[in-house]
């Protein structure tokens, strides 16, 4: 029998993937408590790189067309839908899943990415509005991106949860730094993978793998973020963020005590108010006569 | 108004004239037709099969550029129109309107992909059969029509937003005819929104130009589409009549002429059948003494040359304020010499093959109308092909609101130029049509331009552009220019019931 | 100055889309290429040149490739001050102009008398050609007359060696501004108008050259005077030069189409020309090392 050669799961930080600064790892269990592999420990200092990526990212990312970003986010899709079978197999080790389980999350996260997508180009037509001002001016309103997102992702559905939180946070432009699962991380620097060769460009999404507790209020308190979506945190650290994050006005949003079950649910987790809510309306006016 | 002829100073003044192509001229850098693999009989494409018709009759299509036969291309019949519309029944009812809007998605997201994958195959084929040039084709016809589907397969799934608190109803098999100017592109623009509103089609192009949409047919079948969901049929008028006049058929969609379009509306009046037409125009490009006057006279050759003028909101009548007549028509007359006009496949054409021999007849004899009418005209200083039909681009100065190429669609590379004084009296002008497709305005004040896009009677108003499309973006017209609106979330409005 | 019209920044972009896509192949790319070497300025402007450096230069300009006589020599070489007489010791009895940049190149941050001196000397050491600066600062502060009268100076002090007038485009920023400065400059006396000094962060670029050749277009039309274009700085490649090529052949046509109306400020253009003409010539991709570096 031939020995197989392992994987070495790093994170995912400017399109390239780097071990954490700080040498430190977690180790990675299955559902019986064997030892999987060992994952990056994150750092404050590798949330802090990964936001510079992210912001250096943001210019370039929301420039793009709409169009473009859509079509990126299908060709996430596609490159997910070849390689589901990798992911399968993490999902069963990590989580404890049947193959029936895990080949349901996959597939859903991938018709996710696909829902999201169709969004690209039209987030603006269903948020965006002309305003019938009284007064001579064309006066209207449009969605522009927030800026750089932090993402604290559910720690499960593993993937379902990432896909669907990075999903709607970046389709409008916005760059994203993602906490990532901690006790199922693995599918999440899958994930890194699947974008990296998806068109996506480097630092639009970067995937740090480690302690939430050490982590989200990193994100919190720094200035440069320019919100926090919460998918994962207890009301007392949630609370807690909100008030770091009010030094720089920070977004900070919870959607906590979403179950496992419900991530399944179109109706519940597929939103497209998930996009607006990272996003800023711009009113513009200008005056109309010869 | 005052529609006495403008005064005799617009004529050019010739001393310092450019010249052009006389010290270095580009090499011809034609396009291979290899990638095209052509048949030499199309059938119909009927319940995903390409089956004979059984009219058994078929008929050449040629390449206007060359004359010569492409392919035998079938001509359906009543019989074979009916199979069609039986075979998208069948498919509706079976499969499409029940089937989960997500996997309806997914299906022309497909279709889009293999637009892309075939981009260069169908531009070559699209510049062959309609007498285009590549670059056009290449450049913006196929990538759109790949948009189109994108933009509509991202729709299937979220007609609930598009129109909340309404509970948005597919309508049943769509009958859709579309002209020869864009042929992939407007099968794109019809096709794509019916199928995401979980409609089935039942498509005709037009008789010149059935090459590309019958591989369309080809990647439906490749993209697994359930057979019977499109169906492609080809033919001449009758053929078109008789899906317009189909029973069984629920909604009518009509790209062409204003004439035909007042046929279907009477055909269809009091059927049921829910209608859009997307018909003919006379549109108007209003230049300002302040526009930005290079930019503006692109735009005005883009509005009126792009795609030989075969463009139903082509730019046909030219405003200029008096200010800058003589500037911009000095412009125009420089700027017309350098295009190039020949061989469509050649990467360099400006300006390629008028569509058909019919077409150029009719451009003929309308160019001829105007020099009767005391119209001058200043044309582009070219060697047309011996074979093939061609038509040198052509700008008439010296022309009345009341000659007939000022008033009729020529649907052709001929501008008439007129002038105006006021903004007020620019407006009167340009509205002074039953047509109201599109319209540009150029101005580098920025209120002037939304002051004068509120008083045009059209459905697409360009400012400082031209001849700009976008699936997000709806186009459509106004008064005799048709009704119902391609594109954008109005284009999802003619394929769904909302009741 | 108030007629002069504005630029539409998207719509000239636009234009410059299309005419890239101008595919110049065979016997056009040949004629294009040889074209394009017959209106090379070719360039040195560094603080570390020397004479070595120079002469080389002048040798490379009058014989661009030693093995094929059909290849024309180049236009002009362009040079600091001090080097004009090297140049023009070098050049002499060629068809190879001598241009010298002056007026405090790159800056043009000294006082009038200093700069209208420099270009005394400079052509009284032999130089045909000045290439001057305009006053950025004066421009940008909305002083045009200050910026016409610097210009007006200078060409009287160049005598009979031509003018050209870099606008320094990078710095101005908006079309509006190349088309406003491309006019001061031709009114104010220069025989060229030249888009940059190549020590800016952005020089040369096709839509900035294609605002500045609709200018010279406008001037024609009003005056009948033809005013000739240099655009300089970051035009590298045989692909770059013929996109500048197809902007001048429909934009002004066959009367630019000439070493006295067009020139390319370049330094390492000139090789990668010569490699695409060896491979139309042999069919095979060329590499750098079989090319002189001078």
């Amino acid at each position: 029998m031939r020995l197989t050669v392992q994987k070495t799961y790093k994170m995912f930080v400017n399109g390239q993937f780097p071990r954490t600064e700080s040498g430190r790892s977690l180790e990675v269990k299955d559902a019986k408590g064997k030892f999987l592999a060992n994952v990056c420990w994150g750092s404050r200092k590798d949330v802090r790189e990964a936001a510079v990526a992210a912001r250096k990212a943001f210019g370039g990312w929301q420039k793009k067309t709409a169009y473009l970003r859509g079509q990126i986010l299908y060709r996430m899709a596609e490159m997910l839908e070849r390689r589901n079978a990798e992911f399968i197999t993490e999902l069963m080790a990590m989580s404890g899943k049947t193959r029936v389980q895990a080949d349901q999350e996959v597939a859903k996260s991938i018709d996710r990415l696909v829902w999201y997508a169709g969004w690209a180009d039209k987030f603006t037509q269903q948020f965006g509005c002309v305003n019938p001002v009284a007064g001579s001016f064309f006066n209207f309103s449009v969605p522009e991106p927030t800026g750089v997102v932090g993402i604290v992702a559910p720690e499960r559905p593993a993937l379902l949860g990432i896909v669907s939180t990075i999903a709607p946070v970046i389709l409008t432009g916005n760059t994203c730094v993602v906490i990532a699962s901690q006790k199922h991380p693995l599918c999440a620097v899958s994930l890194g993978e699947v974008l990296v060769t998806s068109d996506l460009p480097a630092g639009v999404v970067n995937i740090i793998t480690g302690k939430a507790s050490e982590l989200v209020p990193t994100l919190s308190k720094h200035m440069d973020v320019n919100a926090v979506v919460d998918y994962r945190s207890d009301m007392a650290t949630f609370k807690a963020s909100a008030v770091e994050g009010a030094d720089s006005v920070k977004r900070v949003i919870g959607h906590l005590n979403i179950t496992e079950k419900s991530w399944y649910d179109d109706k519940k987790c597929q939103n497209p108010y998930w996009i607006q809510e990272v996003t800023e309306i711009k009113t513009a006016w200008h005056p109309i006569g010869v | 108004m005052a529609t006495e002829k403008p005064a005799a100073r617009l004529e050019l003044v010739n001393e310092r004239m450019l010249q052009f192509g006389g010290k270095w001229q580009y090499a011809s850098a034609p396009e291979s037709t290899e990638p095209v693999k052509l048949e030499k009989k199309y059938n119909l494409f009927i319940n995903g099969k390409f089956v004979a018709p059984k009219s058994g009759r078929y008929y050449p299509t040629i390449n206007p550029a060359t004359e010569e036969t492409l392919a035998e291309v079938a001509d359906a019949s009543d019989t074979d129109v009916d199979l069609a519309v039986r075979s998208a029944r069948q498919a509706y009812e079976k499969y499409w309107r029940k089937l989960k809007p997500s996997e309806r998605a997914k299906y022309i997201f497909r279709i889009a992909r293999m637009i892309q994958e075939r981009a260069r195959e169908l531009s070559i084929l699209e510049t062959m059969n309609g007498g285009k040039p590549i670059r056009m084709s290449r450049d913006d016809d196929i990538p759109l029509a790949a948009a189109h589907f994108f933009y509509y397969a991202g729709w299937a799934d979220k007609l609930e937003y598009a129109f909340p608190g309404r509970n948005p109803q597919s309508l049943g098999v769509a009958g859709q005819i579309i002209p020869w100017n864009f042929p992939l592109l407007m099968a794109a623009w019809k096709i794509a929104p019916a199928l995401a509103c979980g409609n089935t089609v039942v498509l005709k192009p037009s008789e010149t130009t059935p090459l590309t949409a019958l591989e369309l047919a080809r990647i439906v079948q490749d993209a697994d589409l359930p057979p019977g969901v499109v169906n492609i049929v080809t033919g001449f008028g009758a053929t078109g009549a008789a899906i317009v006049n189909h029973p069984n058929v629920n909604k009518v969609a009509f790209t062409g002429s204003t004439e035909v379009g007042k046929i279907i509306q009477r055909a269809v009046a009091g059927t049921g059948k829910k209608l859009t037409l997307e018909l003919g125009g006379k549109s108007a490009n209003i230049i300002f003494n302040d526009a930005a006057i290079d930019q503006a006279v692109e735009g005005i050759i883009n509005g009126i040359f792009y795609n030989q003028g075969h463009v139903c909101c082509a730019g046909s009548r030219l405003f200029v304020q008096e200010g800058v007549a003589e500037k911009v028509i000095r412009k125009l007359n420089d700027r017309i010499q350098t295009l190039r006009v020949g061989d469509p496949l050649d990467k360099n054409t400006d300006v390629g093959a008028i569509n058909s021999k019919m077409q150029l007849d009719k451009i003929t004899e309308l160019v001829k109308a105007g020099k009767d009418e005391g119209c001058v005209p200043h044309q582009t200083r070219c060697t047309l092909p011996k074979k093939g039909f061609w038509f040198a681009p052509t700008v008439f100065t010296n022309v009345a609101m009341s000659n007939r190429i000022a008033q009729e669609e020529i649907f052709g590379p001929v501008l008439s130029v007129l002038t105006f004084r006021t903004p007020e009296e620019a407006v009167e002008k340009a509205n002074n049509t039953p047509y109201g497709l599109a319209a540009g305005v150029w101005s580098d004040k920025g209120a002037k331009l939304f002051k004068i896009a509120n008083k045009l009677r059209a459905g697409v108003v360009w400012g400082n552009t031209y001849n700009q499309f976008d699936p997000t973006s709806p186009f459509g017209g106004y008064k005799e220019s048709g009704f119902g609106r391609e594109g954008g979330v109005q284009g999802l409005l003619p394929y769904l019931s909302l009741e | 100055m108030k007629d002069i019209g504005t630029v539409d920044q998207v719509n000239i972009e636009a234009r410059v889309a299309m005419l890239c896509k101008r595919s110049i192949k065979n016997q056009a790319k040949i004629a294009g290429l040889k074209m394009a070497i017959s209106m090379m300025d070719l360039t040195t402007l560094e603080g570390k040149d020397s004479a070595g450096k120079v002469l080389a230069m002048c040798n490379k300009a009058m014989h661009p490739l030693e093995s094929d006589p059909s290849i024309p020599s180049v236009a002009a070489v362009c040079v600091y001050p001090n080097m004009v007489p090297v140049a023009k010791k070098a050049l002499k009895g060629s068809s190879v102009k001598v241009a010298s940049v002056a007026t405090a190149f790159p800056s043009g941050l000294a006082p009038l008398p200093i700069k209208l001196d420099e270009v005394k000397r400079v052509v009284e050491m032999g130089a045909d050609e000045v290439d001057m600066v305009i006053n950025r600062g004066d421009f940008l502060a909305g002083r045009y007359d200050d910026v016409a009268n610097e210009i007006a100076q200078v060409k009287t002090a160049c005598g009979n060696a031509h003018l050209k007038v870099i606008l320094e485009t990078g710095e101005l920023e908006t079309f509006d501004n190349v088309r406003l400065a491309s006019f001061i400059a031709m009114q104010a006396g220069a025989d060229f108008i030249k888009t940059s000094t190549g020590k800016a962060a952005v020089n040369a670029t096709l839509p900035v050259t294609l605002v500045m050749l609709e200018a010279i277009r406008d001037y024609y039309y009003a005056t009948g005077k033809r005013i000739g274009m240099k655009p300089a700085g970051g035009i590298r490649t045989a692909k770059q030069a013929l996109q500048y090529l197809v902007l001048v052949n429909e934009t002004l046509g066959d009367a630019w189409l000439s070493p006295d109306m067009f020139r390319f400020g370049a330094s390492t253009l000139l090789n990668d020309v010569l490699m695409q003409l060896e491979k139309q010539r042999t069919g095979a991709y060329q590499a750098g090392d079989y090319f002189t570096k001078d």
